[in-house]
């Protein structure tokens, strides 16, 4: 079976012909339905792989290819979250999730016609990340816990086939972080979508990934991989049982070598 | 309503009222001749005695403002969203619009009397040319300072350019635009009324010279405040519409502390 998003040595860089490699030699294979976590040195071309596979970038060299097909323009198979949940303080919540919906075909113009079923899937939505009954209120009235869960929603609200996540629950306190863990564990456990994951954080990485890539610092690319054989479903008590405690030892190692 | 509350809805009041009588004694203790500055209750007089000419020329002056400041919003708004939308508009148009907005406007009155004669239209266009920079400025800003991950976002679904500006660009531009509102009408009234005293026949600003020339000097001072009425009057227009339209941007409790 042939990767469902693939890097194959990709060579990028900003700012024309002179500016600096953000990734050189980048190749990265992810499987249908994966859990993938990359983590690296902060400035190792991890967000540039996120624009990578989505379409938003196209790289110097190398080829990129999504669910098969060589990527030449924004994918809009992909939903993301950022470490800022960007909720548009205008909207209520659940106008926020909508907004996908507006913008992205089918949905676009369908979205007049059935815009009470989008509301409900909207609502339904919030309530298996434990928002039920949030979908009224205005994004500044959650917290910042809340709002990230519905900044998931927003990105899962168009049923994408791959989640891109970009250190989503930096900004979060760490028992919040832990309960958001749990939140992309059960949605990706029930959609059976392909998730990449960039994160600094190794126990994040561990708990989630079906497989875990280091990179290199910049320019970026892949310096190591391991495959995370924890059985799931993994309760958040796997972080402190001696494997879990070897796997991120082990990948810390890698971590500081690529730093060097 | 506790103390504090009450005497915070009264002090711009209290602080009116004091400022009037400080006025007026002091022109009595220092014995200033009423051509030079007139005590309020002067100044009062002059209302009652010329209520028909301030009346009618201030509600000219007015309509001047408010015709050159609607020119001035829409023409603002849609440069503002020009501007805003393309970098190479912005890079070209800046620097002109710079320029422009450091020319002191008086000193285009001429030009317009010289293409449409005195009155009414040099006025208004001098209301306009100084008021719709700000707006512009403001437009722009509100577009330039979308956030880059919510860009990704929708682009990544492949949102195109219209569909960014429309989704996300404006609305959040709306509460720059409607901060600049309160700007442009005080900036409005001051092209009106210089425009008026240079090259007009009519509004406040003509009337004050005339005031002056006759040496009317307590009509001047109620000509001025005329002008301080009608000006709070729209500001507070302004500030209301920007209340009303833009609620969800002005949940801080910053400014109410």
């Amino acid at each position: 079976m042939s990767a469902f998003v693939a890097l194959d040595n990709v060579t990028h860089a900003y700012g024309g012909a002179g500016g600096t490699l953000a990734v050189d030699g980048l190749s990265i294979a992810v499987e249908a339905g994966e859990f993938a976590a990359v983590v690296g040195p902060s400035g190792c071309g991890k967000s540039t792989l996120m624009k990578l596979a989505t379409g938003l970038q196209f790289p110097r060299t190398g080829a990129v290819t999504v669910a098969g097909a060589a990527v030449n323009a924004p994918v809009k198979i992909a939903g993301m979250a950022f470490q800022a949940p960007t909720l548009l303080p205008w909207r209520t919540t659940a106008e926020n999730l909508l907004l996908p919906l507006e913008i992205v075909q089918p949905y676009r113009g369908q979205m007049r016609r059935r815009k009470a079923e989008f509301r409900e899937r909207a609502e339904r939505l919030l309530a298996s990340v434990g928002l039920a009954g949030q979908g009224a209120k205005f994004p500044w009235e959650l917290s910042g816990g809340m709002q990230q869960r519905a900044s998931l929603c927003r990105a899962l609200i168009h049923e994408p086939q791959l989640l891109m996540l970009d250190e989503p629950f930096a900004a979060l306190d760490a028992f919040t972080r832990e309960e958001l863990w749990c939140v992309i564990r059960d949605l990706h456990a029930a959609r059976k979508i392909t998730v990449i994951l960039v994160t600094h954080d190794l126990r994040e990485a561990v708990f989630l990934a079906d497989r875990v890539f280091v990179m290199s610092a910049r320019p970026g690319r892949v310096v190591a991989e391991k495959r995370i054989e924890l059985p799931r479903p993994r309760d958040l008590e796997v972080t402190f049982i001696p494997q879990f405690q070897d796997i991120v030892h082990e990948l810390r190692g890698h971590i500081i070598k690529a730093r060097q | 309503m506790n103390r504090t509350a009450i005497i915070v809805r009264l002090s711009p009041w209290l602080f009116t009222i004091g400022l009037l009588i400080v006025w007026e004694a002091s022109v009595h203790i220092f014995k200033i001749p009423v051509f030079f500055l007139p005590p309020p209750t002067a100044v009062a007089q002059a209302f009652v005695e010329f209520a028909g000419p301030l009346a009618r020329n201030s509600w000219i002056t007015l309509e001047t403002t408010l015709i050159g400041f609607a020119l001035a919003v829409g023409f603002g708004l849609l440069l503002g969203l020009l501007v805003g939308w393309s970098r190479t508009i912005y890079a070209g148009l800046y620097p002109l619009m710079i320029g422009f907005n450091a020319i002191p406007k008086v000193a285009v009155v001429p030009i317009l009397v010289l293409w449409f004669g005195i009155g009414f239209i040099p006025a208004v266009l001098t209301a306009f040319l100084i008021s719709f920079f700000p707006i512009v400025v403001n437009v722009a800003t509100g577009l330039a300072t979308i956030e880059p991950e919510l860009e990704d976002v929708l682009k990544a679904l492949g949102a195109s350019k219209l569909d960014i500006m429309r989704k996300v660009g404006i609305p959040r531009t709306l509460p720059y635009f409607f901060g600049s509102l309160k700007v442009a009408i005080t900036l409005a009234f001051v092209g009106s009324v210089i425009s008026e005293s240079v090259a007009s026949n009519y509004g406040i600003g003509n009337l004050m010279l005339q005031a002056q020339a006759q040496f009317q000097v307590p009509l001047i001072f109620a000509g001025l405040v005329v002008l301080a009425i009608e000006g709070i009057a729209m500001y507070a227009v302004m500030a209301i519409l920007e209340r009303r339209m833009t609620g969800w941007a002005q949940r801080s409790g910053f400014a109410q502390s």
